[in-house]
């Protein structure tokens, strides 16, 4: 690096102490929950370092509400969602980048016009229409309304649009219809703006809470967040070290992951909103 | 190809997901605004027109002024502090600090984690005399203080929740457009003796200007989108003190069942929405763009 304005001396090592203080401070709630997780209760605001460890609070957690059950939904939910929003965004992006056809302009703009109104905000019609069309408290009604991602299709579009045409033209002329070409040739090259994509929406959706909260109903259909607030505000008399056991059991699968795939997931985030 | 093949085409790529967008994001913006001007169906009455009836009664509603004034301070109090925040990790993360990789990772994780699980930690830092919040404060000799309980700081409870998750997710964009920018100008500066501060900002801070927007944007959008915090930790409360657009559309539609008062309050929320928007483009058509 030869940057002629980087810190040296006396700032660099006040910059790194504030760095540092501020990296502290922002570790603190979490580690607080780390440490209140995995020791018994009496020791949850007491920080000595002879205090025991303890796996007890997971398993209190676990047995107390039926988490492989809201496991296995989220599981199902992400998956279901990543894959209809794969193929959905990937054939409106093709037609955005690569058709002529009349409207496209308008019909590109309406698309656009869910980056600012997004389902998150439409619960109350959203929920009407699931009622009307029989899918109250199923997991497809969850991911319904998120399945036709703008923010995907603008995304992609905008990928598909830097592929040189000549790769498309000399695709055709060995003689590759036009899906095929896009299945050859487009969704290859796009591959690290699908992982970029795929990161997001796990993420996003794994996490979602409000629309799930409303439109679910059961054990059968609750993703985890919503499993985990039914749990955490049922009893009055549940204790701390369980309800924070119970937090970082929801997070772990993608805390973890983000832990091993840092790069990875920080490079995706990146992608996807440098546009 | 001939011309109508490749319409065909198009049409038929774009008809699914056409399809999804229209019945689950246009025609519920409709119909939100048709039953903000219909009364709400209850049993043995159905729904009838009753003019701006609904958005009078919000009008006279002082609940709904306070979630739009909650929801303006909220958005004044996390936005501009998480903007500041990002940049200034950004601007760390990418400099000589030592121990620069940990400090990202300590700096993003909390993007990662679910908003509801994050509204949990948080509500066992602030628990009144139990919470780490309150022995710290004890430590020090401070009295107790009912953190969320309290009408005076609840609000800035949820705030300080919010700039924690958001800040580390916005320094990402911010590092990725420093890296991104040339080294050269630096030279070219150092070499006119621009001093450091200046470089800042009359070089760096336009530069990222375009990022700046961006963030700003998602920043708007998400101090109006996102409640979930509000549900886990203060419900609203005490006294509507932390009550948000979003979260009292929830309690209208869903605890009070007034659908009708619900869609005229979901259509402030999209003219808010609308707002920024228009702003957005507004800013774009003067040039935040150096390209």
């Amino acid at each position: 690096m030869t940057d002629v304005y980087a810190s040296r001396g006396m700032q660099l090592g006040l910059e790194t102490a504030a760095a540092w203080l501020l990296g502290l401070l922002w570790l603190l709630p979490l580690a607080y929950a780390v440490w209140t997780a995995f020791h018994p209760a009496e020791f949850s605001t007491r920080f000595v370092a002879d205090a025991p460890l303890t796996l007890e609070n997971f398993a209190k957690a676990w047995q107390a509400a039926p988490f492989a059950r809201y496991f296995a939904n989220t599981v199902l939910l992400v998956t279901i969602v990543l894959a209809a929003q794969l193929i959905l965004v990937t054939t409106a992006a093709y037609a955005f980048a690569r058709f002529e056809f009349p409207g496209r302009n308008v019909l590109f703009a309406l698309v656009l016009v869910q980056l600012m109104v997004m389902p998150d905000v439409l619960i109350v019609e959203n929920y009407r229409t699931m009622t009307a069309l029989g899918l109250k408290d199923t997991i497809v009604a969850i991911g319904l309304p998120y399945m036709a991602s703008a923010f995907g299709i603008f995304l992609m579009r905008q990928t598909f649009k830097t592929v040189p045409r000549e790769l498309d033209e000399a695709a055709r002329i060995e003689g590759c219809g036009p899906l095929e070409v896009l299945w050859k040739v487009y969704v290859p090259l796009a591959r690290p703006m699908y992982l970029a994509f795929a990161l997001v929406s796990v993420s996003y959706h794994w996490n979602n809470f409000l629309w799930p909260l409303i439109i679910t109903n059961s054990v059968e259909s609750r993703p985890l967040t919503v499993g985990l607030q039914v749990f955490s505000s049922g009893d009055q008399g549940i204790d701390w070290s369980i309800i924070t056991a119970a937090t970082l059991l929801t997070s772990a699968p993608l805390l973890l992951a983000f832990l091993l795939f840092q790069r990875q997931f920080v490079q995706s985030f990146m992608r996807a909103g440098i546009r | 190809m001939t011309r109508t093949t490749h319409w065909l085409y198009g049409w038929l790529l774009v008809l699914p997901a056409a399809s999804l967008l229209g019945l689950f994001t246009h025609y519920p913006a409709i119909a939100t605004l048709w039953h903000s001007f219909n009364s709400t169906p209850k049993s043995g009455r159905p729904m009838q027109w009753v003019g701006i009836d609904n958005y009078r009664q919000l009008a006279a509603d002082p609940i709904f002024w306070q979630a739009l004034g909650n929801n303006l301070w909220y958005a004044l109090g996390t936005i501009p502090l998480s903007i500041a925040l990002a940049l200034l990790m950004a601007l760390w993360v990418n400099s000589a600090v030592a121990g620069r990789g940990f400090l990202r990772l300590a700096y993003f994780t909390p993007t990662i984690l679910p908003m509801i699980a994050v509204a949990n930690i948080w509500l066992f830092f602030y628990t009144p005399e139990y919470g780490l919040l309150e022995k710290a404060l004890a430590a020090m000799g401070a009295g107790t203080h009912n953190w969320l309980g309290s009408k005076s700081t609840a609000l800035a409870c949820l705030m300080i929740v919010t700039v924690w998750k958001e800040a580390g997710f916005f320094m990402i964009f911010y590092l990725a457009a420093l890296q991104s920018l040339s080294p050269h100008l630096a030279e070219a500066a150092a070499i006119e003796g621009a001093s450091r501060s200046y470089f800042f900002r009359r070089v760096t801070f336009p530069l990222l200007m375009p990022t700046t927007l961006f963030v700003l944007v998602n920043a708007v959008i998400n101090a109006f989108r996102l409640v979930d915090h509000v549900v886990v930790m203060t419900r609203g409360g005490p006294d509507n003190a932390t009550s948000l657009l979003l979260f009292y559309i929830y309690e209208m539609g869903f605890r009070f069942w007034d659908s009708a008062s619900a869609a005229a309050l979901t259509m402030v929320l999209l003219a808010v929405l609308g707002a920024v928007a228009l702003a957005q483009f507004w800013f774009l058509e003067r040039r935040v763009h150096y390209q």
